[in-house]
Protein backbone atom coordinates (compact mmCIF):
# COMPACT_ATOMS: atom_id res chain seq x y z
CA UNK A 1 0.00 0.00 0.00
CA UNK A 2 1.25 3.38 -0.88
CA UNK A 3 1.58 5.89 1.90
CA UNK A 4 -0.20 8.96 0.63
CA UNK A 5 0.25 11.03 3.78
CA UNK A 6 2.14 14.19 2.99
CA UNK A 7 5.38 14.31 4.95
CA UNK A 8 7.76 16.92 6.18
CA UNK A 9 10.54 16.65 8.73
CA UNK A 10 12.35 18.71 11.29
CA UNK A 11 15.89 19.96 10.80
CA UNK A 12 18.02 21.04 13.76
CA UNK A 13 20.22 24.14 13.91
CA UNK A 14 23.19 21.76 14.00
CA UNK A 15 22.09 20.19 10.70
CA UNK A 16 21.56 23.61 9.11
CA UNK A 17 25.10 24.51 10.18
CA UNK A 18 26.42 21.48 8.27
CA UNK A 19 24.81 22.76 5.07
CA UNK A 20 26.56 26.11 5.53
CA UNK A 21 29.97 24.80 6.58
CA UNK A 22 30.02 22.03 3.96
CA UNK A 23 28.72 24.47 1.35
CA UNK A 24 25.74 22.36 0.35
CA UNK A 25 22.81 24.14 -1.32
CA UNK A 26 19.87 24.94 0.94
CA UNK A 27 16.76 26.87 0.03
CA UNK A 28 15.03 28.68 2.88
CA UNK A 29 11.47 29.91 2.98
CA UNK A 30 11.46 32.36 5.88
CA UNK A 31 7.88 32.96 7.04
CA UNK A 32 8.55 35.65 9.68
CA UNK A 33 7.40 39.20 9.09
CA UNK A 34 9.39 41.39 6.71
CA UNK A 35 10.96 43.51 9.45
CA UNK A 36 12.40 40.54 11.32
CA UNK A 37 13.65 38.98 8.11
CA UNK A 38 15.45 42.09 6.92
CA UNK A 39 16.99 42.58 10.37
CA UNK A 40 18.40 39.08 10.81
CA UNK A 41 18.24 35.80 8.90
CA UNK A 42 20.11 32.59 8.15
CA UNK A 43 22.87 33.23 5.66
CA UNK A 44 25.49 31.16 3.89
CA UNK A 45 27.38 31.06 0.62
CA UNK A 46 25.16 28.20 -0.55
CA UNK A 47 22.00 29.40 1.17
CA UNK A 48 19.29 31.12 -0.79
CA UNK A 49 16.22 32.49 0.93
CA UNK A 50 12.90 34.15 0.24
CA UNK A 51 10.61 35.86 2.71
CA UNK A 52 6.86 35.29 2.63
CA UNK A 53 5.19 35.93 5.99
CA UNK A 54 3.04 32.99 7.16
CA UNK A 55 0.00 35.25 7.42
CA UNK A 56 0.10 35.66 3.66
CA UNK A 57 -0.13 31.87 3.31
CA UNK A 58 -3.20 31.24 5.45
CA UNK A 59 -5.41 30.39 2.49
CA UNK A 60 -2.88 28.35 0.60
CA UNK A 61 0.75 28.07 -0.32
CA UNK A 62 0.52 28.64 -4.09
CA UNK A 63 2.38 31.93 -3.73
CA UNK A 64 5.20 30.10 -1.97
CA UNK A 65 5.28 27.20 -4.43
CA UNK A 66 5.82 29.71 -7.24
CA UNK A 67 8.84 31.20 -5.51
CA UNK A 68 10.67 28.08 -4.36
CA UNK A 69 12.55 25.68 -6.64
CA UNK A 70 10.63 22.57 -7.71
CA UNK A 71 13.29 20.26 -6.32
CA UNK A 72 15.94 20.14 -3.62
CA UNK A 73 15.81 20.65 0.12
CA UNK A 74 13.53 23.45 1.26
CA UNK A 75 13.65 24.61 4.87
CA UNK A 76 10.80 26.63 6.34
CA UNK A 77 11.91 28.99 9.11
CA UNK A 78 10.02 31.12 11.63
CA UNK A 79 10.67 32.69 15.03
CA UNK A 80 9.90 29.71 17.25
CA UNK A 81 8.67 26.91 14.96
CA UNK A 82 4.86 26.89 15.06
CA UNK A 83 4.30 28.83 11.87
CA UNK A 84 7.03 26.98 10.00
CA UNK A 85 5.33 23.66 10.80
CA UNK A 86 2.03 25.12 9.62
CA UNK A 87 3.57 26.14 6.28
CA UNK A 88 5.75 23.02 5.87
CA UNK A 89 2.68 20.83 6.28
CA UNK A 90 0.85 22.72 3.54
CA UNK A 91 3.85 22.54 1.20
CA UNK A 92 3.96 18.78 1.69
CA UNK A 93 0.20 18.51 1.09
CA UNK A 94 0.66 20.50 -2.11
CA UNK A 95 2.99 17.74 -3.28
CA UNK A 96 6.39 19.31 -2.61
CA UNK A 97 8.86 16.72 -1.31
CA UNK A 98 12.07 17.27 0.65
CA UNK A 99 10.35 19.76 3.00
CA UNK A 100 11.80 20.60 6.41
CA UNK A 101 11.12 23.09 9.20
CA UNK A 102 13.72 24.53 11.55
CA UNK A 103 13.32 22.91 14.96
CA UNK A 104 12.98 25.66 17.60
CA UNK A 105 13.02 28.37 14.94
CA UNK A 106 15.36 31.36 14.96
CA UNK A 107 15.55 31.13 18.74
CA UNK A 108 17.28 27.77 18.47
CA UNK A 109 19.38 29.12 15.60
CA UNK A 110 20.58 31.96 17.84
CA UNK A 111 21.63 29.50 20.55
CA UNK A 112 23.44 26.81 18.59
CA UNK A 113 27.21 26.51 19.12
CA UNK A 114 29.44 24.63 16.68
CA UNK A 115 32.71 23.52 18.31
CA UNK A 116 35.67 23.78 15.90
CA UNK A 117 39.14 22.59 16.80
CA UNK A 118 41.62 25.36 15.97
CA UNK A 119 44.90 23.66 16.83
CA UNK A 120 47.00 21.31 18.84
CA UNK A 121 49.15 23.55 21.00
CA UNK A 122 52.94 23.30 21.12
CA UNK A 123 53.01 21.95 24.61
CA UNK A 124 50.38 19.28 24.16
CA UNK A 125 47.05 21.00 24.74
CA UNK A 126 44.25 21.90 22.36
CA UNK A 127 42.47 25.10 21.40
CA UNK A 128 38.78 25.10 20.41
CA UNK A 129 36.61 27.82 18.97
CA UNK A 130 32.86 27.69 19.60
CA UNK A 131 31.06 29.31 16.70
CA UNK A 132 27.64 30.71 17.62
CA UNK A 133 26.74 30.79 13.98
CA UNK A 134 23.32 32.43 14.26
CA UNK A 135 24.52 35.41 16.23
CA UNK A 136 28.17 35.66 15.26
CA UNK A 137 29.68 35.17 18.73
CA UNK A 138 32.91 33.24 19.19
CA UNK A 139 34.01 31.62 22.47
CA UNK A 140 37.23 29.72 23.12
CA UNK A 141 38.31 26.78 25.21
CA UNK A 142 41.88 25.86 25.99
CA UNK A 143 42.38 22.31 27.19
CA UNK A 144 45.62 21.06 28.70
CA UNK A 145 46.71 18.40 31.10
CA UNK A 146 43.42 17.83 32.92
CA UNK A 147 42.44 21.50 33.01
CA UNK A 148 40.57 23.97 30.85
CA UNK A 149 39.99 27.71 30.51
CA UNK A 150 37.01 29.20 28.68
CA UNK A 151 37.24 32.67 27.18
CA UNK A 152 34.19 34.79 26.37
CA UNK A 153 31.73 32.04 27.28
CA UNK A 154 28.20 32.58 25.99
CA UNK A 155 25.02 31.90 27.97
CA UNK A 156 24.69 28.30 26.74
CA UNK A 157 27.36 26.95 29.09
CA UNK A 158 26.36 23.29 28.55
CA UNK A 159 28.43 23.19 25.39
CA UNK A 160 31.63 24.00 27.32
CA UNK A 161 30.86 21.64 30.18
CA UNK A 162 30.10 18.90 27.67
CA UNK A 163 33.45 19.28 25.87
CA UNK A 164 35.24 19.41 29.24
CA UNK A 165 33.54 16.14 30.22
CA UNK A 166 34.47 14.51 26.89
CA UNK A 167 38.07 15.57 27.36
CA UNK A 168 38.11 14.57 31.03
CA UNK A 169 39.25 18.03 32.14
CA UNK A 170 37.96 20.43 34.76
CA UNK A 171 37.29 24.06 33.92
CA UNK A 172 39.52 26.20 36.14
CA UNK A 173 39.12 29.61 34.57
CA UNK A 174 36.25 31.49 32.94
CA UNK A 175 37.61 34.69 31.42
CA UNK A 176 35.83 37.58 29.69
CA UNK A 177 37.89 39.88 27.48
CA UNK A 178 35.48 42.71 28.30
CA UNK A 179 31.98 43.50 29.57
CA UNK A 180 29.83 42.32 26.67
CA UNK A 181 26.95 44.37 25.28
CA UNK A 182 25.59 42.15 22.52
CA UNK A 183 25.14 38.87 24.39
CA UNK A 184 24.78 37.61 27.92
CA UNK A 185 28.02 36.26 29.28
CA UNK A 186 28.08 32.68 30.52
CA UNK A 187 31.31 33.29 32.45
CA UNK A 188 29.76 33.75 35.85
CA UNK A 189 27.37 30.78 35.46
CA UNK A 190 30.21 28.60 34.26
CA UNK A 191 32.31 29.61 37.26
CA UNK A 192 29.41 28.85 39.62
CA UNK A 193 28.77 25.46 38.01
CA UNK A 194 32.37 24.30 37.94
CA UNK A 195 34.13 26.15 40.75
CA UNK A 196 36.29 27.99 38.21
CA UNK A 197 37.59 31.50 38.82
CA UNK A 198 35.77 34.23 36.89
CA UNK A 199 38.12 36.86 35.49
CA UNK A 200 37.10 40.33 34.28
CA UNK A 201 39.11 43.46 33.50
CA UNK A 202 38.50 45.75 36.53
CA UNK A 203 38.08 48.87 34.37
CA UNK A 204 34.97 47.27 32.84
CA UNK A 205 33.78 45.98 36.20
CA UNK A 206 33.30 49.23 38.13
CA UNK A 207 29.60 48.58 38.63
CA UNK A 208 29.48 44.80 38.86
CA UNK A 209 27.55 43.26 41.73
CA UNK A 210 29.59 40.10 42.25
CA UNK A 211 33.11 38.96 43.10
CA UNK A 212 35.59 38.39 40.32
CA UNK A 213 39.32 37.98 39.76
CA UNK A 214 40.89 41.17 38.41
CA UNK A 215 42.42 40.67 34.98
CA UNK A 216 45.40 43.01 34.59
CA UNK A 217 47.86 43.75 31.81
CA UNK A 218 50.74 41.30 32.01
CA UNK A 219 48.81 38.67 34.01
CA UNK A 220 49.70 35.16 33.01
CA UNK A 221 47.09 32.48 33.59
CA UNK A 222 48.23 28.91 33.16
CA UNK A 223 46.15 25.94 32.12
CA UNK A 224 47.38 22.49 33.05
CA UNK A 225 50.12 23.23 35.54
CA UNK A 226 52.49 25.58 33.77
CA UNK A 227 51.92 24.27 30.28
CA UNK A 228 49.76 26.75 28.42
CA UNK A 229 50.26 30.43 29.07
CA UNK A 230 47.46 32.95 28.53
CA UNK A 231 49.13 36.36 28.53
CA UNK A 232 46.81 39.30 29.16
CA UNK A 233 47.41 42.33 26.97
CA UNK A 234 45.52 45.51 27.88
CA UNK A 235 43.92 46.72 24.64
CA UNK A 236 41.24 49.35 25.34
CA UNK A 237 38.94 50.81 22.70
CA UNK A 238 35.76 48.76 22.35
CA UNK A 239 35.39 49.14 26.11
CA UNK A 240 37.86 50.84 28.42
CA UNK A 241 38.83 47.52 30.02
CA UNK A 242 39.10 45.42 26.83
CA UNK A 243 41.90 42.90 27.22
CA UNK A 244 43.37 40.58 24.60
CA UNK A 245 45.24 37.34 25.17
CA UNK A 246 48.21 35.69 23.59
CA UNK A 247 47.86 31.94 23.93
CA UNK A 248 50.80 29.59 23.53
CA UNK A 249 52.84 32.43 21.93
CA UNK A 250 50.86 31.89 18.73
CA UNK A 251 47.25 32.93 19.00
CA UNK A 252 45.95 36.44 19.61
CA UNK A 253 42.48 36.35 21.13
CA UNK A 254 41.45 39.88 20.21
CA UNK A 255 38.03 40.10 21.88
CA UNK A 256 35.91 42.81 20.25
CA UNK A 257 38.89 44.99 19.34
CA UNK A 258 39.90 43.42 16.04
CA UNK A 259 37.79 41.23 13.77
CA UNK A 260 38.66 39.52 10.51
CA UNK A 261 36.90 42.03 8.25
CA UNK A 262 36.40 44.96 10.60
CA UNK A 263 37.29 46.53 13.95
CA UNK A 264 35.36 47.01 17.20
CA UNK A 265 32.97 49.90 17.71
CA UNK A 266 33.67 52.16 20.69
CA UNK A 267 30.12 53.39 21.35
CA UNK A 268 28.24 50.62 23.15
CA UNK A 269 28.93 51.98 26.63
CA UNK A 270 28.02 55.49 25.51
CA UNK A 271 31.59 56.82 25.47
CA UNK A 272 32.59 56.63 21.80
CA UNK A 273 34.35 60.02 21.71
CA UNK A 274 36.39 59.21 24.81
CA UNK A 275 37.52 55.81 23.61
CA UNK A 276 38.42 56.55 20.00
CA UNK A 277 42.03 57.40 20.80
CA UNK A 278 42.38 54.24 22.93
CA UNK A 279 41.03 52.18 20.05
CA UNK A 280 43.46 53.79 17.62
CA UNK A 281 46.39 53.36 20.00
CA UNK A 282 45.58 49.66 20.46
CA UNK A 283 45.14 48.91 16.75
CA UNK A 284 47.78 51.17 15.24
CA UNK A 285 50.51 50.90 17.92
CA UNK A 286 50.02 48.22 20.54
CA UNK A 287 49.01 45.38 18.19
CA UNK A 288 51.52 46.56 15.60
CA UNK A 289 54.37 45.70 17.97
CA UNK A 290 53.21 42.07 18.08
CA UNK A 291 54.45 39.35 15.74
CA UNK A 292 52.77 39.42 12.34
CA UNK A 293 52.68 35.63 12.52
CA UNK A 294 50.13 35.61 15.34
CA UNK A 295 46.79 34.05 14.39
CA UNK A 296 43.98 36.42 15.32
CA UNK A 297 40.96 34.76 16.93
CA UNK A 298 38.24 37.38 17.52
CA UNK A 299 35.14 37.25 19.74
CA UNK A 300 32.79 37.87 16.80
CA UNK A 301 32.29 37.62 13.11
CA UNK A 302 30.05 39.99 11.18
CA UNK A 303 29.55 38.25 7.86
CA UNK A 304 29.13 34.59 7.06
CA UNK A 305 31.96 34.91 4.51
CA UNK A 306 34.37 35.22 7.45
CA UNK A 307 33.86 31.52 8.18
CA UNK A 308 36.77 29.50 6.84
CA UNK A 309 37.65 25.81 6.84
CA UNK A 310 35.28 23.80 9.05
CA UNK A 311 33.53 27.01 10.09
CA UNK A 312 36.62 28.46 11.79
CA UNK A 313 37.02 32.24 12.00
CA UNK A 314 40.68 33.30 12.09
CA UNK A 315 43.35 35.25 10.21
CA UNK A 316 47.06 36.00 10.38
CA UNK A 317 47.74 39.37 12.02
CA UNK A 318 50.09 40.44 9.22
CA UNK A 319 47.37 39.73 6.65
CA UNK A 320 44.86 41.80 8.57
CA UNK A 321 47.27 44.76 8.50
CA UNK A 322 47.19 44.42 4.71
CA UNK A 323 43.50 43.75 4.10
CA UNK A 324 41.31 44.78 7.03
CA UNK A 325 39.76 48.17 6.19
CA UNK A 326 39.76 49.19 9.86
CA UNK A 327 43.56 48.85 10.06
CA UNK A 328 44.18 50.93 6.97
CA UNK A 329 42.84 54.36 7.82
CA UNK A 330 45.98 56.47 8.05
CA UNK A 331 44.27 59.79 8.74
CA UNK A 332 43.25 60.17 12.40
CA UNK A 333 40.27 62.40 11.67
CA UNK A 334 38.94 59.93 9.16
CA UNK A 335 39.46 57.12 11.65
CA UNK A 336 37.51 59.06 14.27
CA UNK A 337 34.69 59.59 11.79
CA UNK A 338 34.61 55.94 10.73
CA UNK A 339 34.28 54.63 14.28
CA UNK A 340 31.86 57.25 15.63
CA UNK A 341 29.61 58.28 12.75
CA UNK A 342 27.16 56.29 10.64
CA UNK A 343 27.61 53.27 12.87
CA UNK A 344 25.29 50.33 12.40
CA UNK A 345 22.24 50.06 14.63
CA UNK A 346 23.14 48.91 18.16
CA UNK A 347 22.66 45.27 19.13
CA UNK A 348 19.18 44.37 20.38
CA UNK A 349 18.63 45.31 24.06
CA UNK A 350 22.34 46.14 24.49
CA UNK A 351 21.83 48.35 27.53
CA UNK A 352 19.86 45.68 29.37
CA UNK A 353 22.40 43.06 28.34
CA UNK A 354 25.18 45.14 29.95
CA UNK A 355 23.08 45.35 33.12
CA UNK A 356 22.69 41.57 33.18
CA UNK A 357 26.42 41.12 32.69
CA UNK A 358 27.06 43.47 35.61
CA UNK A 359 24.71 41.44 37.80
CA UNK A 360 22.36 44.40 38.23
CA UNK A 361 19.30 42.66 36.80
CA UNK A 362 18.48 38.97 36.57
CA UNK A 363 15.80 38.39 33.92
CA UNK A 364 14.12 35.00 33.42
CA UNK A 365 15.70 32.52 30.99
CA UNK A 366 12.89 33.29 28.54
CA UNK A 367 13.55 37.04 28.70
CA UNK A 368 17.29 36.47 28.27
CA UNK A 369 16.62 34.57 25.03
CA UNK A 370 14.44 37.42 23.76
CA UNK A 371 17.07 40.02 24.64
CA UNK A 372 19.66 38.23 22.53
CA UNK A 373 17.57 37.98 19.36
CA UNK A 374 19.34 39.40 16.31
CA UNK A 375 22.93 39.74 15.11
CA UNK A 376 25.80 40.95 17.34
CA UNK A 377 26.66 44.20 15.47
CA UNK A 378 29.86 44.82 17.44
CA UNK A 379 31.96 45.85 14.44
CA UNK A 380 31.99 49.27 12.82
CA UNK A 381 31.36 47.79 9.37
CA UNK A 382 28.36 45.61 10.30
CA UNK A 383 25.16 46.62 8.60
CA UNK B 1 -14.79 50.65 22.82
CA UNK B 2 -17.65 49.13 20.84
CA UNK B 3 -16.91 45.67 19.52
CA UNK B 4 -19.00 43.24 17.54
CA UNK B 5 -16.91 40.17 18.21
CA UNK B 6 -14.25 39.03 20.69
CA UNK B 7 -11.66 36.50 19.54
CA UNK B 8 -9.86 34.95 22.47
CA UNK B 9 -6.53 33.39 21.50
CA UNK B 10 -4.96 33.57 24.96
CA UNK B 11 -2.52 30.73 25.54
CA UNK B 12 -2.18 29.97 21.83
CA UNK B 13 1.13 30.27 20.01
CA UNK B 14 1.96 31.32 16.48
CA UNK B 15 0.35 30.92 13.97
CA UNK B 16 -2.97 30.27 15.76
CA UNK B 17 -3.77 33.83 16.93
CA UNK B 18 -3.74 35.08 13.35
CA UNK B 19 -5.42 31.96 11.94
CA UNK B 20 -8.32 32.48 14.36
CA UNK B 21 -8.42 36.23 13.82
CA UNK B 22 -8.59 35.72 10.06
CA UNK B 23 -11.53 33.31 10.34
CA UNK B 24 -13.34 35.74 12.59
CA UNK B 25 -12.66 38.65 10.28
CA UNK B 26 -14.11 36.71 7.35
CA UNK B 27 -17.40 36.39 9.28
CA UNK B 28 -17.73 40.14 9.93
CA UNK B 29 -19.65 42.71 7.89
CA UNK B 30 -17.89 45.79 6.60
CA UNK B 31 -17.63 48.41 9.35
CA UNK B 32 -17.83 45.92 12.21
CA UNK B 33 -15.11 45.76 14.86
CA UNK B 34 -13.46 42.74 16.44
CA UNK B 35 -11.27 42.57 19.52
CA UNK B 36 -8.49 39.98 19.47
CA UNK B 37 -6.91 38.87 22.75
CA UNK B 38 -3.50 37.22 22.70
CA UNK B 39 -0.77 36.31 25.16
CA UNK B 40 1.78 35.58 22.43
CA UNK B 41 4.27 38.44 22.57
CA UNK B 42 5.88 37.25 19.34
CA UNK B 43 2.70 37.80 17.36
CA UNK B 44 2.39 41.53 18.17
CA UNK B 45 4.49 42.64 15.20
CA UNK B 46 3.02 39.92 13.01
CA UNK B 47 -0.46 41.07 13.86
CA UNK B 48 0.22 44.63 12.81
CA UNK B 49 1.90 43.50 9.59
CA UNK B 50 -1.00 41.17 8.84
CA UNK B 51 -3.71 43.83 9.29
CA UNK B 52 -1.72 46.23 7.13
CA UNK B 53 -1.39 43.64 4.40
CA UNK B 54 -5.14 42.86 4.45
CA UNK B 55 -6.00 46.58 4.16
CA UNK B 56 -8.38 46.45 7.13
CA UNK B 57 -8.02 49.02 9.88
CA UNK B 58 -6.10 48.44 13.09
CA UNK B 59 -7.88 50.97 15.30
CA UNK B 60 -5.58 50.47 18.27
CA UNK B 61 -3.67 47.90 20.24
CA UNK B 62 -2.71 47.81 23.88
CA UNK B 63 -1.27 45.56 26.53
CA UNK B 64 -2.85 44.87 29.87
CA UNK B 65 -1.15 42.53 32.34
CA UNK B 66 0.45 40.37 29.69
CA UNK B 67 -2.63 40.28 27.45
CA UNK B 68 -2.35 42.01 24.08
CA UNK B 69 -5.59 43.49 22.72
CA UNK B 70 -6.05 44.39 19.09
CA UNK B 71 -9.09 46.21 17.70
CA UNK B 72 -9.63 45.72 14.00
CA UNK B 73 -12.37 47.28 11.84
CA UNK B 74 -13.34 45.41 8.69
CA UNK B 75 -13.20 47.64 5.63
Amino acid sequence: MTNTTATYQSMTAKEVTRFIVDKKPLFILDVRNEENYSDWRIEGETVESVNIPYFELLEGVEAAIERIPAEGTVLVVCAKEGSSIFVAEQLAEAGRSDVFYLEGGMRAWSEYLEPVKVADLQSGGELYQFVRIGKGCLSYMIVSDGEAAVIDAVRMTDAFEQLAAEKGVSIKHAIDTHLHADHISGGRTLAENTGASYWLPPKDAGEVQFKYEALQDGNEITVGGTRIAIQALYSPGHTIGSTSFIVDDRYLLSGDILFVESIGRPDLAGLAEDWVSDLRETLYSRYKELSEELIVLPAHFGKITELGEGGQVSARLGDLYKHNPGLNIQDETEFRRTVTENLPQQPNAYQEIRQVNMGKIAPSAEDQREMEIGPNRCAVHDK
Amino acid sequence: MHKDLVVDTKGLACPMPIVKAKKALDSLQAGQVMEVLSTDKGSVNDFQAWVKQTNHELIKHEEEQGVYKFYVRKV
